[in-house]
Order: C-alpha cells, then structure tokens, then sequence
C-alpha cells in the first residue's frame, strides 16, 4: 500500500511551489484568520511564520498610552461606602428611612418589597494626597499613592446580578458569548511574548467566606477564535491545565516526543501542503515553552526579601498579594492583558468586619504594584484598573450589610495616560446615585481601549451578521481623566 | 420548456440558471448579490429598517423611499443624491459620515453607479422568497450538475476524485465520527464495484454511531448542557433529550415531526413520554438560583434566549437586537420579536431557583420494576382501605374517649392571633389548627411574643395556654431549647378597647398540667411553677413555668381571672408571653391559646384532644356524625391508633421504597403548558421594569408570514409556531437546515454565515443549489438521511482535498467546491479517535452524562455549592466525547481547547482553532497518555515482533496507511532512545504505566511497554490523526 496515495493526486495537481498566502484552509491560522476577521491584515504577513498575531487594530487610531492592562477586578460588589466615597449626610441619618426619591423604580436585588433605611458609614475617612481627597481610614497604603490614582467616583453598571454584572463589566453585553475586554486587547494589539499567553487570569479568595462563583465565560474569547481566551494560571496543581508531562516522562523525553511529532508532521505538509501544519508545529514549540517558561514564572522566590515584604506575601500562598506581584512578572514578560480576581466583597452583611479582611488583604498589594512599577519604570506604559462588578446600596440590608448596588459606586486607574491625583464625578448626598460626571461600562472600555492606541468604534468583528464590538452601540471616552 | 429539448447540456444549464436566479450571470448587476450587501453594511444603520436610528426621515432599504427622496434617480447615477453624497468632498455632506468609520471602496461606489444606471431594481432579500426548485433534466446528479454549471460559469473545473483510503477515512468521520477499522479500508479499497462507495454509506447510515455524529451539531445549535449555566451553574436533569436526539437521527425521524416534537412535543394529541421528553427543548435555556435575582429580569432574559433559539435554530436570523429595537438591517420588528417570545409564555417553571426534577423516563426494566413497586404500594393501600371488623371493638371504645375529651375540650374557644410578633425579629406563624409556630435563625436567649386577639367569645373568665410539640422543634419542643424545655417567665393580659383605653387582666390562680421539679433549687417552691408566671413573688429573675422532663408532649396553663369580664365588639385582647431565662434558648417554640367562660371547663381535668383537624368532629355525638363526619373519624383512627400500626408502618414502607426508586430513575425537564400564560409585554428599549409596553400575544414573525395570522381568534401555540416552521409557507427552516448540513459535510455552508441567512448574511455564491437541496428536503418529507446520501454521493464530496494553488488563490475558502476541504476534527471527535484506535472506546449508546478525568481544582470557582469532581470510573470513563458532562461555566478544558462550545448560546458554528493548549491536552492530558499507553500494548500483542512490524501496524490502525520511510527513523530514533532510557530508569516507566484507571497487563515489560507508550503518544499527536482530509 502507498503510504500517501493523496501524494498522487497532489503532484497531478500541482502546479508550484506553495506561498504562504492564500492556501486552501477551513482552519485558522494567524493567516487565515486575519483574513476571515479583518481585510486589513491581509497585507502584513511576515509575522505569520511564527504564528505570532501581530493585531488587527493596527495602524493604530491614537498614541498608544499604555502597552499593557492590569485590571484588579474586586468580585463580590465592593461597597464604595467603605472604600472611597465619604458621605457624611448618610451615617448621620442612619437608621432613618431612605427617602423614597432616591430610590423609586430603580433595580433592587435582595431588598425588594422590604423596608429601606439609611446606613452609616462604617468606619471613619480620612484625607490623603496633595489634595486631601477622603478615602476610607482602612485604606493607608492606598492613600499614601493616592497622588498616582485617579479615583472615579460615578461609574454605574447595568447588572444588578454577579454573573451578569460581571459578563458586563468584562464584556460589554450580559448575553454569554461576547469576547471579554483581555480577549478583544490581544486580538486588537497583538501578543509580545514568545512564550506565554497575552491574556492571563490569576484568581483569589477571601477569608470573609462570601466567595461567589465566576464562570470561565469571563474571560473567554467568546466569537473570537480560542487563542484570544485568557489563560487562566492557577495557585494549585498544574499553573496551566495539562501543563505538567505525564509522571514518568521527564522534560528531554517531552522533548524529543514534540521533535518527533514535529518532523513527521513537517514532511506531511510538504506533501498535502495546509498551512495548519506549519501552525500546529509552532503550537507544539509554544506549548513545550509554557512548560518551562510558566513555572520560572510562577516562582516568585527569587524576588528577594525586600520586594515579598513591599507586597506583603509569601511564596505559594496564593494571596491577591502573590498575585499583583506575578501581574509585575507577566507584564515584565510582555503579557498584554492581566485580570486579577480577589473574592469575597459581598457584604449583604457583616460588613464592618468583613471590608476590614478586604483591606488587609488589598491594601498593601495594590500600594506595592504602583510602587514595584514605577521604580522599573513600567508605569507609565501600564494601566491598572480597580473595579467591583457594582457597588453597594447607602441602604442597610439585616441591619449589618449593604445589597448590590449599579447606580453609582467608585472605580480607579492609574497608570499611562490617565490624571494622577483626580477625583472624577460625584455621586449624590447619599452615595445613591451617579449624578456628576456619571460613566457607564462602555465608557470605561472605550477609554481602556482610546488609552491602548485604539478608537473603540472601528475594533469590530463580523459575527451572525453584525459588526460585533465591545462597546455595543454606545461608549464614549471619558476625556476628563485622559493627560 | 418542450422545445429547448434539443438544446446541449451546457446550455441548458445557462439557461436554467438564469430562470432560477436571474441574478447570476457575468457583467449583470444583482441587487440581492451586489448591492444590497453595500447598503446593508454603510447605511441601514441610519437609512434602513429601524425608525428610531433613522435619519434625514428617509430609508434606503425601499425604493419608492428613496426614489421619492431623490437619493435614487433610476437611470441617472450623477443626479442621484447618494452617489453625490458619496463623492462629495465636504464633510459636511460626505456619506457615510467620517464618524460611522465606513468606507465605501471605489470599487462599491462603481457597483452602485452601474446599477442606478442600469434602473435600479430592487429584489426582495433572496432568503425571505421561498425557494424554488431549479428545473434539471432529471434529479439523479442534481448536486453534480448544479455544481458543475457554477464552475463552468466562473470558469473552474472539479478536483480529480479522492483515494480510496481518504475517502473512507473521510466518510467515517463525516457520517459517525468515528475512524475506520484497518480492515475496514482494507475491504473497501480492495472493493472495486462501483456501488462500493454507496454501500459504504448505506452501513454507515444504518450505524447506530450516525445518530450519535449527528447529536453533536444539533446539541450545539439547540445549546444543550447538563447544568443551568449562571451563577451557581447548578445540575438539571435533561440527558434523556441528548438521547432522544440520537434515537431521532438514527431512526430517521422526518424533521418535520422532529420539530414539533420538540417545540410541542406536551402539545401533540395523545403525547407519548418520548415526545414529552422531546419537549425538553423548551426548557434548555440559561436559568439562574442567584439570591437577589429578580424575577422581571429573568423573565425578560427567559424569553429572549427563547426567541433566539427558535430563530436560530429554525429560522438562522439573528434577532437578538430586536430585543430593544426595530432590526437595523433587517426586516424584523421589536413586536416580531415579543410575540415570537409569546408563544413560550405557557411553559410552566420557576423564574428563578432550583429547576424541578421533572418527568419520570424509566427504560423498559425499569418500568417493570416500578409496576411491581407500585402493584405493592396499591396491595397494601388496598389492605388498608378495607373494612376491619376486628378493630370495631377498639375503635368504639377510642370513639367513646375522645368523644368526651372533645367535647371537654369544646367548651374553649381558641384564639387566632391578628397580629402576632416576636420582639427578638423570629417569626410567628400562625397555622391552620390556630396554633403558632416560631421560625427564623435568630433564636434570641430571651422573647417577648405579643399577640392581638380579635376573635374571642363575648366574656372571658380563663386564659389557657397549651404548649404544643412539633416536628420542626428541637426535641420535639414544645420550647426551643435543645431539650426542647421553655421557660414562660410572666403572661399580662389586657383588653385595649377601640377608644384607646386598656383594661389589665389581673389573673388570680394558675395551674399547669405538669410542673418542673428538676433543677430547681434556685426557684422558689423548688418548682418552675405555673404559680410564678402570675405572681410576681413566686419568682426570681430567671424562673417561670417549664416542663422538662415531660417535652416533646402537650403541656398547658390555665390561668384564672376569677370572674368573668365582658368583652365588645372592636375590643383588642393583647397578650404578652415573656420569657427571660436568658440562656439556652428557653424560648416557647409552638403553642395555641383559647379562652373560656365555663368555670367547669377551668377548674376541670387537663384535656388533650389529639388534634384540632378532628377534634370539632368528635365533640359532635356519634349517632349525630354524618357519613363524611364518620369517615373522617375512622380515617383518623386508622392513622392513629395502635391497632393499625403494622399495616401503616408496611405501607409507609413501601411508598418510602417507591418514592426512592423513582428517585433513582431518570428524569428529564419537559414542556408542561400553563392554562394562564405569562403577560408578555413589548419591554421599550429591553427594559424589564418598564410595563407600559404593549401587550403580546404569540404571533408569527409578520416579515416572513403575513401581517395576520389566521387564528379565528384562538391563541396561537406552540405547536402552530412549530407547524409554521415546516411548512412550505416558511422559505428558511430547509435552506437552513440544509445548510448546516452541508459544513457538515464541505466544511463551509453553501451560503456561508450559517447562523444569519439575513440581510447581512452571505448571498450563496450557488443559490440554485441551495435551494434545490431546501426543495428536495421538503419534497422528500423532510428526510435527512436522503439529504445525506444525495450530499456525500455526488462527486463533488468525493474529490481530494489536496488542491492546486492557483486553485487555492482563486477561491481561498473554497465556496466553489472546486475541490474538497480538509479539518481539523471536532472536539469530541479528538476524543472518540483516540479512544477508538487504542481500543479503549465502549460503544454504549446514550445513559446519564459521563465524567472524563478532569484537573484537580478546575472547579474551585464554583460555588453554591462548593463542588469536587469525581471522574467516572469503570466502561463510563471511556464512552464518547458527546457524553461528557457539559458545565456550562466550566466546560471540560480539554473539549473546551478544541473549540467544543459552553452551549450557553445556540451555537451553529464553532471555531476551528489551532493554539497552544491543544498540544498540552494531547500530550499531557491523562485521556491521552492512558490511550497511548493502551495502545502500545496492543502494538506489543498484535503488531508482530519486531519494530518494524509493530509500526506498520499501528499506523494502518491509527492511519489507515503504511509508514512513510522518515516516519519509521524518526520514531525509531525515537524508540531506541526511550527504551535506554526507561532501562536506566524503571521506575520512571512504571509511573508512567499507571496513568488512568486502565491497568496493565502483568505479562508485559514496563521498560518495553513505556518506550512504546511514547511511541503511541507521538502517533496520536500527529496532525494528520486529528484530521478529516
């Protein structure tokens, strides 16, 4: 028996010596990709070789202010009354009735149809940074580079649910299956790294013991093709899944079983010719680096005592803290988009103890990251973002907690392109409502992406029909904040 | 047509084409193909469909519009004002507005102008005209002929035919995802009759693996999964769909009745439980358990996913936009919309929590087990119901008892609480027998209950407390202690009249049916005394009445007011039962109050009716009873009494036994209709809180039926929606249907966005094919396997996916079919490859989803509960792919790296990808390493003695092909340095044999079998293995 009787009919047919553009493939390669999603890209090709995706928002529409996302997502809804907004009105007139034009045919979660009545403030504020801004007297570390943040104090959200609010924040859309914002970033800018993923999750939980659940779907590359999905490392077993050679296999023999695969599969593509071949050797070659490269990653030993004691964490102990220190490593190492997760802010009750977990979990770290990265100077081309899926209601739930809350609660960035030190919008007297300067989900993401060089508008992908974008049919940069 | 007989093939078929699809032919210029694509895409937005986003109050999506407008002057393109507006240089003016960011190319802009010139014909968008059959000299070879006449036309020519070996490679995984045996292809190549190919495809039709291929696309598409999919992505049962979906396919289910099943499978006359469990469609949808959820915005969320999967499914429309607004691009309104949604608002399901188990779906054993469960159930009902004479005895002297002690008891009158609060924030509520039972998780050490008491007897002379046990309590209660002893401190006692003033009661005596001697050396009287709870002398701080050890019992206090106080009407009787013991949750847990006028009843013995619910019928004399009165006496007495104890406990036993096995036995969540449906009102803008929308009712989409259904007046169900999307009124549902099959079997759709047939979907290149395939389906009785057998016999299907490059640049994605394509396989289909040639597949049909082995901790972000994941183990952890457990939130990684979708949304089409993770899964995953490791030992069994015999082997196993010289010294190479290795390292090879649950046999060398194991790993790794070429 031949062993390739397709060999045949490929040398009947063939005519030339393959190129590499135009090849007959229903797989996507960075190649075909690019010309499935985005005309423009057909031309820039060279990088295709490697099956590095170089971006499809390229040329860019903006100066690219930040080359890298740090988002420190807070799951749970934290309670901008306990954090960043002071609202001195609301602890006066606590246990008072809400008065009811605050809050009428507004979305309300667990406290529907129940009594609504004012809830203080919890614990005391106090003024930091040049402009003696008040922030939550949990919060010192924070408050000692308030002067790098800017504090936003109107975002609203449509969700009220986590797993909506959360598929909102991180997707534009509570319908599943929209690409999450680290997933529409690589796709826009490109991957730097040789041999790691541009969009890598870490996540962590609280002690409070209010951990709710956060599906996959969050950081998924939903309508964009898998390789956009971000990678999520993990505190315990393999860092990635499947990451580890089976026991008994060491590292030469993985290696000489992916040369084997390689070269067979090599010469297979010079007879039937499909560029996925080329593709999937490169695959190979990435993946045999991940298993090397992600493990010197995760080691954060060789830091030293000094940078462990700035972020307050120790090696394997999964903290939130552990984790804004490997966000400094995947973004030394080129990685695009990096998403935090730190559980445990849904306060329905026992609140004043629990927001003082959250701080001693937080405060430090988040502190430590501006600091780490402004002595390397990396601050200036990263952008972080600190942000709850919602906030928390001024009113009291059970006499000891806050519900979910969209209508207004605080947010912050720092980082490139963003005014240090500013305090932008203002909720009402009551911490209620957004009513200065009020900002919404796509205006966030529009102004993430106008900060990475990109007009949120035109980064579009055809989907069932429609030029799919992350910021729906609306968005609009929050200029105020921009440099 | 008579008279073109005599004209040749080939012009026949221009000619026909032209009549089927007057678009198509060179220099024409086609509305449909050419134009509309360009005014969709740069200016519906603003000029299209959609009256809120509509601009300069002109659409250009109806040409009497835009004629009127001047924006559009037929047969003059330099006076029409969109070719001016397009052209011009101020901004101002520019169309599309710099702002839209749309570029119109130069190219476009010159389609445009030749149409207008040419008089500007609008076409009616190609998808929404029902198709017609393209009129062929004979059907045989339609698909071949239809094809053949497009390449001609665009001046390609087909691809020479496949060999054999792809062919049957290609087949098997086409038709059951599966590969061939070696000997499979063997046979089929050493066959050379020319019906050998249909053969093939009739065994592999008649397979019962096709329905199990099939599954897969359908399951996408209808987005089934084994959990709710938000929040806590909870569990449901549906499996039994899954498998309905597999026995439909194979059986050949005309899909005409497929759909209605599934639609309206509750709906049809005389439904069977396999339709029913058909109707698990309807409820396949995203659901949520997350507290503080409202139910507004999941009904609103409910009804949405609904109508995007009927319209994705049957119609392939997106319509999701229409949620908030009038279609941008294409025809359908926001009223289609809610009306379609309409047509669900029947099924009856919780909004929000838990889903139900649902129906019963026992296999045939099973229902012979649960008749003999239910035959008991009913013998011993039957025992029970019967007459019992030997008990007459006992029951007369019972009734004689409980007669006198009811009517004792009829001479108090209970009390119902108007109002009844508990200060420490518990609940007391109130119960059918007038009793009040405390519920909460506050459980304070001390309470204060106050009761308002409004339907009391004219006087008063006695207050009487019963303390009562109950199930719920601690201990039985009657107190909330964990002994279920309570501690009743003080009881006051006023009459608040309507004018506001208050008379105390001032109690004279109390006396208690039991009084607590234990432990109560602090209390005066060395007794917890009924005394004390009046006299303030008679006790200290923390003493009062309680009963221990005589709980979980009823105990009462009468408490005397000495004379008899008139009451009137309006008047409030407000009683305050303190209890100030202050540890230990001395708390009253359940109790009654009534109150009496009669001095015998008060200074009487204790009485204890056994309950409220009989005790009005007992205080009536026996020769008095009416027959209902009787039974329900002898009914109490057979469930009371001793003498009946055995007979109830056998059959208490068996409905436990019963109850459990029906537990045990597969349910599936179907349809069940609701006589009153859901108000459905059009949500402005998708906003749920808003109810000042229309109201609904279910309704054909008006852009595709008409504007009126006929009805005479009836609601519409959703058997008429199911009945409408197959008949031939609907031009969508075959062309849709056909479609998809075809990427099934081409790898792209002939028309290609198989999810959107609309507006800004994709004029097929080869419309008449689409269409005579959609007719076909619809003419054959809508059969599938017909469509399958004329799709992968024709030769188009047949050619090699190898093709020339100038092929390749002429039409990159292959929408020619001038060749076939070549794929990587799906993601279960990875799976069952591997499984299968390692031998280590078992080919069970259908059951409960299976648990492949999993990374420890992938679910750690779950939560509500918390979960772990338990692979499964024995013949379960080898069954396919489609098996496997689908988390909606965390779907298998290593299904999930190879594009399978989470199925929260209807899914027609899943990426192909190539990344990183693939390779991880195949190389480490343990699925894989224990598939290699199985199927070096057969290599080492079967495979011969040598290497090179046990290559061979493996590949005509694996690829259904001999070694290629390079393949035999690179894994050679590979061989002979794995087998030093592993000698110098055994332990390293054993480690390696105990992946997976699967074990070794004893017979073989560690050292040897390892070496192969990596050997075998490479094989399942190449390309080639995981692709259908």
């Amino acid at each position: 028996m031949n062993p390739h009787p397709e060999l045949r009919q490929f040398l009947a047919q063939r005519q030339t010596r393959r190129t590499f553009l135009g090849r007959t493939s229903q797989g996507i390669g960075a190649l075909a990709l690019a010309s499935l999603l985005n005309p423009r890209l057909l031309a820039a090709s060279s990088a295709a070789r490697k099956d590095k995706w170089t971006g499809a928002a390229y040329p860019l529409d903006y100066p690219q202010k930040v080359k890298r996302v740090i988002w420190l997502s807070m799951a749970g809804g934290p309670s901008h009354l306990e954090t960043f907004d002071y609202k001195p009105k609301l602890t006066k007139m606590h246990g008072e009735a809400m008065p009811a034009s605050f809050t009428e045919g507004k979305q309300i979660a667990q406290l529907q149809g129940q009594k609504l009545v004012c809830f203080g403030q919890q614990h005391g504020f106090k003024k930091f940074g040049r402009n003696g801004t008040e922030i939550c007297e949990l919060f010192p570390h924070i408050g000692s580079v308030l002067d790098d943040i800017c504090l936003i104090r109107s975002m609203t959200t449509e969700a009220i649910n986590h797993d909506p609010a959360h598929m909102f924040m991180n997707t534009g859309s509570q319908i599943a299956g929209r690409p999450s914002m680290g997933a529409w970033s690589t796709y826009g800018l490109g991957t730097v790294s040789e041999n790691l993923p541009g969009f890598v999750v870490l996540t962590s939980l609280g002690r409070g013991g209010q951990n709710q659940p956060i599906a996959a779907r969050q950081w998924a590359a939903g309508l964009l093709p898998s390789r956009f999905q971000g990678v999520h490392l993990r505190g315990k077993g393999d860092p990635v899944l499947y990451l580890s050679t089976p026991s008994g296999v060491t590292h030469t023999q993985q290696k000489d079983v992916v040369d084997t695969i390689n070269a067979i599969n090599a010469k297979y593509d010079t007879i039937v010719d499909d560029p996925e071949i080329a593709t999937r050797i490169v695959q190979y070659e990435m993946a045999f680096k991940m298993q090397t490269s992600v493990p010197e990653l995760m080691d954060i030993k060789p830091e030293g005592a000094k940078t462990l004691e700035l972020y307050g964490c120790k090696p394997g102990d999964g903290s939130f803290a552990s984790n804004c220190l490997l966000a400094r490593r995947l973004a030394e190492r080129g990685v695009r988009f990096i998403q935090l997760y730190h559980k445990d802010w849904d306060h329905h009750g026992g609140l004043k103890d629990g927001i003082k977990f959250k701080a001693e979990e937080i405060d430090r770290a988040c502190m430590a990251l501006i600091t780490d990265l402004k002595q390397r100077g990396m601050f200036e081309d990263t952008l972080i973002v600190w942000a709850g899926e919602f906030g928390r209601t001024p009113m009291s739930q059970g006499g000891d907690g806050r519900d979910h809350h969209n209508a207004g609660f605080s947010i912050w960035l720092a980082g490139g392109g963003v005014k240090p030190g500013m305090v932008y919008g203002a909720t009402d007297e009551l911490g209620y409502a957004a009513v200065e300067n009020p900002i919404d989900v796509h205006d966030l993401h529009a102004t993430m992406l106008r900060l990475m060089g990109v007009e949120h508008k035109k980064l579009s992908v055809k989907f069932q029909g429609l030029d799919v974008r992350l910021t729906g049919i609306a968005g609009k940069t929050i200029d105020g904040i921009l440099t | 047509m008579e008279k073109f007989k005599s004209l040749s093939v080939v012009a026949w078929g221009c000619l026909l084409l032209c009549l089927a699809s007057p678009a198509v032919g060179a220099g024409s210029i086609s509305y449909n193909r050419d134009i509309r694509p360009i005014l969709s895409d740069d200016c519906f937005h603003c000029h299209g469909p959609d009256q809120k986003t509509r601009k300069g109050k002109f659409r250009l999506d109806v040409r009497e519009d835009a004629v009127a407008k001047g924006a559009i002057v037929p047969g003059k393109p330099g006076e029409s004002g969109i070719i001016q507006r397009l052209l011009t240089k101020d901004p101002e003016e520019l169309m599309p507005p710099p702002e839209a960011h749309k570029t119109v190319t130069s190219a476009q802009r010159d389609m445009l102008r030749r149409w207008i010139a040419a008089g500007a014909k609008y076409e009616k968008h190609w998808a929404y005209v029902p198709p017609v059959k393209p009129v062929l000299s004979s059907d045989r070879g339609a698909v071949d002929a239809l094809i053949r006449r497009r390449l001609n036309e665009v001046g390609l020519r087909p691809a020479l035919p496949a060999d054999r070996r792809t062919l049957a490679r290609r087949l098997y995984f086409d038709l059951i995802g599966l590969p061939p045996g070696a000997g499979d292809v063997e046979a089929f190549v050493q066959d050379k009759s020319p019906a050998a190919f249909a053969g093939l495809v009739e065994k592999l039709l008649a397979s019962p693996q096709f329905g199990e291929r099939m599954a897969i696309g359908w399951l996408d598409v209808v987005r089934f999964a084994d959990t709710i999919g938000y929040h806590s992505d909870n569990p449901r049962n549906v499996w039994p769909y899954r498998d309905y979906v597999i026995k439909s396919f194979n059986q050949n289910k005309p899909f005409d009745q497929f759909t209605r099943e599934q639609l309206a499978g509750d709906l049809l006359p005389g439904s069977t439980a396999e339709q029913r469990v058909a109707s698990c469609f309807n409820r396949l949808l995203l659901t949520t358990e997350e507290g503080g959820a409202q139910s507004k915005d999941y009904e609103a969320r409910m009804l949405t996913d609904r109508v995007r999967a009927v319209s994705a499914v049957w119609l392939g429309q997106t319509v999701g936009c229409a949620q908030c607004h009038d279609h941008k691009f294409d025809p359908i309104k926001q009223r289609d919309f809610y009306a379609l949604g309409a047509f669900f608002a029947d099924i009856e399901e919780p909004i929000i929590g838990r889903r139900e188990s649902g129906l019963l779906v026992p296999d045939e054993k099973q229902v012979a087990e649960l008749a003999r469960l239910q035959a008991e159930v009913r013998s011993l009902e039957t025992g029970f119901n019967s007459p019992h004479p030997e008990c007459e005895e006992a029951f007369i002297k019972w009734n004689r008892e409980q007669s006198q002690i009811a009517l004792e008891d009829s001479r108090w009158t209970s009390l119902t609480p108007a109002r009844a609060v508990a200060a420490g924030g518990d609940k007391l509520q109130i119960q059918s027998d007038q009793s009040v039972l405390v519920a909460g998780k506050k459980k304070p050490e001390t309470d204060v209950y106050t009761l308002d008491l409004t339907n009391f007897p004219s006087a008063i002379q006695a207050l009487r407390i019963e303390a009562l046990p109950s199930e719920s309590l601690p201990g039985k209660g009657p107190g909330r202690a964990g002994n279920g002893n309570f501690v009743l401190s003080r009881v006051l006692a006023s009459i608040e009249h309507t004018n506001g003033a208050s008379d105390p009661l001032q109690f004279v005596s109390a006396r208690a049916s039991f009084e607590q001697s234990m432990a109560a050396d602090q209390t005066p009287n060395k007794l917890w005394s009924a005394a004390s709870v009046i006299d303030p002398q008679a006790k200290g701080e923390f003493t009062g009445w309680a009963v221990l050890p005589e709980v979980a019992k009823p105990q009462q206090i009468i408490l005397d007011c000495g004379r008899l106080l008139a009451l009137n009407r309006g008047d409030t009787l407000k009683v305050v039962l303190e209890q100030n013991h202050g540890h230990g949750n001395h708390t009253l847990g359940h109790f009654r109050l009534s109150a009496t006028t009669n001095t015998e009843a008060l200074r009487g013995p204790f009485v204890f009716p056994l309950a409220k619910e009989i005790d009005d019928v007992l205080a009536v004399p026996s020769g008095k009873r009416d027959q209902a009165q009787r039974d329900r006496v002898w009914e109490y007495f057979k469930k009371h009494s001793p003498e009946f104890a055995t007979l109830r406990t056998n059959l208490a036993g068996a409905r436990k036994t019963l109850t459990a096995y029906e537990d045990s036995l597969p349910h599936c969540l179907v349809s069940v209709t609701n006589a009153q449906p859901r108000t459905v009102r059009v949500l402005p803008r998708g906003n749920f809180l808003a109810d000042t929308g229309d109201i609904m009712q279910p309704a054909l989409p008006a852009y595709l039926a008409g504007p009126e259904t006929k009805s005479g007046g009836r609601r519409l169900t959703r058997l008429d929606l199911a009945d409408w999307l197959v008949s031939r009124e609907n031009p969508l549902t075959a062309r849709v249907v056909v479609n998809r099959l075809w990427k099934q079997f081409f790898g792209c759709g002939l028309s290609k966005v198989v999810d959107d047939l609309g507006a800004q979907g994709e004029l097929p290149p080869n419309q008449p094919l689409l269409d005579w395939l959609a007719c076909e389906f619809m003419d054959s009785g809508w059969d599938l396997k017909h469509m399958v057998r004329l799709m992968v016999n024709s030769q188009a299907y047949q050619q090699t996916s190898v093709s020339p490059k100038k092929l390749r640049d002429r039409d990159p994605l292959n929408r020619e079919i001038a060749a076939q394509s070549r794929w990587r396989l799906d993601a279960e289909l990875v799976r069952d490859n591997a499984l299968a040639v390692s031998g280590l597949l078992v080919e069970k049909i259908g059951g409960p989803s299976t648990k492949p082995y999993q990374p420890e901790g992938y679910w750690e972000n779950l939560n509500f509960p918390a979960r772990s994941y338990e692979a499964s183990t024995g013949p379960d952890q080898y069954r396919r792919g489609l098996y496997a457990w689908w988390q909606r939130s965390y779907l298998h990684p290593s299904l999930q790296a190879f594009d399978a979708p989470t199925r929260e949304e209807c899914a027609a089409e899943r990426n192909r990808s190539n990344i990183p993770q693939q390779a991880l899964v195949l190389l480490n995953d343990p699925t894989y390493v224990e598939a290699s490791r199985a199927l070096a030992v057969r290599m080492l069994k079967e495979g011969g003695a040598d290497p090179s015999t046990r290559l061979a082997w493996a590949w005509r196993q694996v690829l259904n092909r001999t070694p290629r010289p390079d393949e035999i010294k690179s894994v050679q190479a590979l061989l002979d340095k794995e087998l030093a290795e592993y000698r110098a390292d055994k332990t390293a090879a054993q480690a390696l044999l105990k992946t997976g649950q699967n074990t070794t046999p004893p017979e073989s060398d560690p050292v040897e079998l390892a070496a192969w194991t990596n050997v075998a790993r490479v094989l399942l790794n190449l390309h080639e293995t995981i692709t259908r070429s």
